[in-house]
């Protein structure tokens, strides 16, 4: 396989972003791959939506809520990684409305992702640790001087850094004190007038600046200096390491397991974790490692896709949806219904990968939408598809209509069952005639049907 | 277990009240001046509401289940709540749909008794959802539940509107999710999920054509979720657990206005349910349980309440013996727990418990973490 086929490229798009349109994929696949990699991991080189271009669509999903929003920028972002890395850190480090019911603030969250997403962990957590929205979700504002609540101080060292079994009760005590006086300022009154925007406020009365031991180093910390300690960590390397992997790699074992169960390929951690202590915890840099690997250019379709992946990538394979308009705020729905509802995940863990997004409802969901969307050959990307099968020539085989449509789809590797199933529609169907524009609307039907089979395989349930 | 005078198995559906319902404005002390002193915005007059007894009485917009409750078929189960109330919804909800108030797990409490019920996973509608999301209640690894949003469009591929192609497509599907095992974990355990949503929509089709009845169910989600309930459970499919949820139950603001919706339309569907069974002789084998996360502040907060504790639960069933269940928490100012909320008179755990081992004929024990003090509701 050419190091810089199609497939590989699709691959990455899928993995950095949530997928991109054929033409794209072409023009990427004429380069170089590592330098498609680095435009990547520099999502600034493209160009950006403009919020205020946004705020001249009346009408549109935008005041729904922020998940709508956010799918809209999944979906037609040119800056792919920016919001793949926003979701990353939304995966680990969840928050939810539910709790604060104030979305500004975990709007301006997901906003601070895309800034700094791509930077180093020292900036990441300082960040988190001044972010409204998680001081309330893990209630820093009650953490007082007299007063300390160390539930940012576990969590900190729990869930966002080096995860359980690397640190003392003692050491989350000590960081809970280093973090008093970490607050925000009052949005109140949020009923009955609205809802007013906040921002992190340091009260240093109300901060506890006596002596502190943590992870052994002793001082009058304050939370800078904890999260100082923290990020040189090998704990720290190992535990983000391993997050990346099963976000842009494979499937992992989920977070609790990772006492005791070891990494799936624990070589390609082991370079993970190299890099974050070469460069001082630098994201960007683990994410080149990554995306150049061998053993992430082998891991096509290793990972089930969240449900935002495969709504915003069905939505972007059909081509529709390019500018803001009612109907987001459905698409934000029906990530719901497959078990991930942005902005709420089920609890501070975050939401369960892999195998655990499927049940028997949301595999209903993810089959149904899919095969919904794909199922009007007037939408653009479906025309695209029909064209390309028509611009060679006069006619196609059923092998082909299958093999083709794999690979405009995809390219998808199918099993032999699913290719079996889609042959046997092709047969019925016999040779198609694409040759004439009244031939292509004849068999255009046929062609939907057959994209209408491939989503709802269970290969294109993965990414 | 509970006796069915008609010999069948006993069916338990589950309510679920989202957002934490205002049990102090649903049953009501309203002879307590200081009900009146804590709610002097949020409250509902003595005049208005429609006793049930000298001290308590129901929400006006809960008349359909008070005319229920006249009839003997209503307990209420007074006080309901766990010790360190979480004031969180998520952390509520879980805790209520876990049984584990300290840990974070991921088992539900109704999918072990689904578990227990059919243990061999025989039948792939011993339990069915009707909603959107499937409620981590119903959560567990080799539980296959059956989740159903809306009863017509349950099924793959119901966006293909010709039968023909459609059932075309489903043959493909079919052989696309094949028996070939061996290529994956997460692609076997694929296959076996398709094939058991194949195999539940397959049978579920049925059940719209087999149903008719004289009770005009309203039109909002709870009423046609429970529209959907009877009709399946008419269809005679082997369900023992159905579960359905009711949005909206969040209060902070407007409570004047919204509360009376939610209850008129959770109380009206629940009459109209009962009447429905009622008519098709089936109210012997079902039992009601209604539950929420949470109760709501004592003290209102201008236009609403906030999160509180000591919320309530309904059972109801012709096979219930109706009235007032554990005691009313006491609500004078010197008893509020931290100085703002209800306590709690009786453990959520143990009216699971009520419902496992009186109705459902199962050990509640594993499956609630415990043993805890039971209700005796049943005749």
């Amino acid at each position: 396989m050419p190091d810089n086929d199609l497939s590989l490229i699709a691959h990455l798009m899928r993995r950095a972003g949530f997928g991109a349109r054929r033409d794209e994929l072409e023009a990427y696949s004429a380069r170089k791959y590592d330098a498609v990699v680095e435009d990547v991991l520099y999502p600034e080189r493209a160009p950006s939506l403009e919020e205020d271009i946004l705020d001249r669509y009346n009408g549109w999903d935008k005041d729904k809520g922020v998940a709508a929003s956010w799918m809209y920028r999944m979906v037609n972002s040119e800056r792919h990684l920016e919001e793949k890395i926003a979701l990353f850190w939304h995966h680990v480090f969840a928050t939810g409305t539910n709790k604060s019911e104030h979305d500004p603030s975990h709007m301006g969250e997901i906003e601070m992702f895309r800034r700094i997403g791509l930077s180093d962990m020292r900036t990441l957590l300082i960040g988190l640790s001044k972010d409204p929205a998680m001081i309330y979700w893990l209630d820093n504002n009650e953490n007082h001087k007299d007063e300390p609540n160390e539930n940012y101080g576990r969590e900190i060292l729990e869930l966002f850094s080096m995860g359980v079994g690397n640190y003392t009760e003692t050491d989350i005590k000590m960081a809970g004190r280093a973090f008093t006086g970490w607050t925000f300022t009052q949005p109140i009154p949020l009923y009955p007038t609205g809802i007013y925007n906040t921002s992190f406020v340091y009260k240093e009365d109300d901060h506890d600046d006596s002596e502190k031991t943590f992870l052994g180093e002793t001082g009058c910390f304050n939370g800078e200096d904890i999260v100082d300690i923290i990020v040189k960590q090998p704990a720290t390397a190992r535990f983000i390491s391993r997050h990346m992997y099963n976000f842009f790699v494979a499937d992992e074992p989920q977070v609790p397991a990772w006492g005791d169960k070891p990494p799936g390929d624990p070589e390609a951690i082991d370079a993970l974790v190299g890099t974050y202590l070469d460069s001082d915890g630098d994201i960007r840099s683990m994410l080149r490692v990554l995306f150049n690997s061998d053993f992430f250019k082998e891991a096509r379709f290793k990972r089930v896709k969240t449900p935002a992946e495969l709504v915003a990538g069905v939505i972007k394979l059909v081509g529709t949806d390019r500018f803001p308009a009612p109907g987001f705020v459905r698409y934000a729905q029906a990530a719901t219904l497959m078990g991930q509802q942005l902005f709420n995940p089920p609890t501070v863990e975050g939401w369960h990968t892999g195998q655990e997004w499927i049940n028997g409802g949301t595999l209903n969901e993810r089959v149904n939408f899919a095969v919904n969307q794909v199922g009007d050959a007037s939408k653009p990307g479906l025309r695209d598809i029909v064209d390309r099968l028509g611009s060679t020539g006069g006619s196609v085989t059923p092998a082909e209509l299958v093999d083709r449509c794999l690979d405009l789809v995809g390219p998808l590797d199918v099993s032999d069952d699913a290719r079996d199933g889609l042959l046997e529609y092709a047969n019925a169907v016999g040779e198609l005639k694409l040759g004439t524009k009244a031939e292509r609307e004849q068999s255009q039907l046929h062609v939907v049907r057959m994209i209408q089979l491939i989503v709802a395989t269970r290969e294109y349930q993965f990414a | 277990m509970a006796r069915n005078s008609n010999g069948k198995d006993p069916v338990l559906v589950v309510v679920q009240l989202s957002g934490g319902n205002d049990f102090m404005n649903t049953v009501i002390p309203y002879t307590e001046p200081a009900y009146h002193d804590a709610r002097p915005l949020v409250r509902i007059n003595e005049e208005d509401v429609l006793p049930l007894n000298d001290t308590l009485g129901w929400h006006p917009s809960a008349e359909p289940m008070k005319e229920l409750y006249d009839e003997g078929k209503v307990a209420i189960v007074q006080g309901v709540g766990y010790p360190d109330s979480n004031r969180s919804h998520f952390r509520g909800m879980d805790i209520m749909h876990t049984c584990e108030p300290v840990k974070v797990v991921s088992e539900g409490w109704v999918a072990k008794a689904i578990r227990d019920l059919d243990p061999k996973g025989e039948n792939v509608l011993t339990g069915i959802n009707v909603g959107q999301v499937l409620p981590r209640a119903m959560s567990m690894q080799g539980v296959p539940v059956t989740s159903v949003s809306k009863l017509e469009s349950y099924g793959l591929m119901t966006g293909i509107s010709e039968d023909q192609q459609r059932d075309q497509a489903l043959e493909i599907f079919k052989k696309m999710y094949g028996q070939a095992i061996g290529s994956g974990v997460v692609m076997d355990y694929l296959a076996q999920t398709g094939a058991d949503v194949l195999k539940g929509a397959d049978i579920l089709k049925r059940a719209p054509a087999m149903y008719s009845s004289d009770i005009e169910y309203a039109d909002n989600p709870i009423a046609q979720s429970l529209r959907d309930v009877a009709r399946m459970h008419l269809g005679g499919f082997g369900t023992r657990i159905f579960y359905a949820a009711h949005g909206g139950y969040d209060v902070h603001a407007n409570e004047n206005p919204d509360q009376p919706k939610l209850l008129s339309a959770m109380t009206g569907a629940i009459n109209d349910f009962y009447r429905d069974l009622e008519a098709h002789d089936a109210a012997d084998e079902v039992a009601i349980m209604v539950f929420t996360e949470f109760g709501r502040r004592i003290k209102d907060n201008g236009t609403g309440t906030d999160h509180g504790s000591g919320g309530g639960s309904f059972i109801i069933g012709k096979n219930v013996t109706g009235g007032l269940y554990s005691e009313y928490p006491p609500i004078t100012p010197d008893k509020w727990l931290n100085g703002e909320d209800m306590q709690h008179t009786f453990d959520f755990r143990g009216v699971y418990a009520t419902m496992l081992d009186q109705w459902l004929g199962l050990d509640p024990d594993p499956i609630v973490g415990g043993k805890y003090e039971q209700v005796h509701p049943f005749n």
